[in-house]
């Protein structure tokens, strides 16, 4: 199982849509740092991150929603907010990690 | 910046300060925000404006306690103290990330001009308003 880390804001790099259209399904993707906006409810990037949850498993990273001031009950569908310790968990459970800038 | 911006040839111009960047993955909003600040303090005519990433500086509840950064959000609230009256958010910023104005800060400036009563410095303006907004700005500086 693969690991992929967003840290850039969707809205103004390609790095959340890249690593949506190039990870295999069953893979974990953890939005972190500014990546975290991906996570929003009713922005335009929702539909694309809700479908990639059908088949992927997407985290965010609970400290990065919070200094954002994103509320945990307007998040995407099928999002699991994970905080440092479930970060660590993820990176010692995937076989590889790839970071998208 | 020019001559005539100087105070002390006794011009006043207004300077747009247009914030375009998401508040804690780099420096720029915070700079902005204290270049914003020093201008007002020398008292130019300041207005800011927030479009693309740059709404969310204004979102409300950001707490960065446990990601050890400063938490810079409260020195928004020192604009008005600086004699900031305007703050223009762009709408469609606004709803390409699924944010209302129920979501920003509640800024506000006390008006002198009448008996210093409370009012919203948040303006929600559209693309079109904010262009002729920034054409009509003397000086504009991008964060």
């Amino acid at each position: 199982m693969m690991l992929h880390t967003v840290n850039k804001s969707p809205f103004e790099k390609d790095s959340l849509k890249s690593c949506l259209r190039l990870s295999k399904e069953k893979s974990s993707i953890l939005m972190i740092e500014d990546g975290v906006y991906g996570a929003i409810r009713g922005a335009s990037t929702e539909r694309s991150v809700a479908e990639a949850a059908k088949t992927r498993s997407i985290y965010a990273l609970g400290p990065d929603l919070k200094a954002r001031g994103i509320d945990l009950e307007k998040l995407v569908d099928g999002i699991t907010v994970v905080d440092y310790d479930g970060f660590v968990k993820l990176a010692v459970e995937s076989s590889k990690v790839q970071s998208w800038m | 910046m020019s001559e005539e911006a100087n105070q002390s040839s006794g011009q006043v111009k207004q300077f747009l300060y247009v914030n375009r960047r998401a508040p804690h993955g780099s420096n720029y909003a915070q700079e902005g925000l204290e270049v914003a600040l020093i201008g007002a303090a020398f008292e130019q005519d300041v207005v800011m404006a927030y479009v693309d990433d740059g709404v969310f500086q204004l979102k409300s509840q950001q707490d960065t306690s446990d990601i050890g950064t400063k938490n810079f959000g409260a020195t928004y609230g020192a604009l008005g103290d600086y004699d900031v009256q305007t703050i223009y958010v762009e709408k469609e910023s606004l709803e390409m990330r699924g944010l209302t104005e129920d979501d920003l800060m509640p800024l506000v400036y006390e008006d002198e001009d009448d008996d210093w009563e409370e009012k919203p410095m948040i303006n929600i303006v559209s693309a079109c308003q904010l262009a002729e907004i920034i054409d009509q700005s003397d000086v504009v500086l991008n964060f």
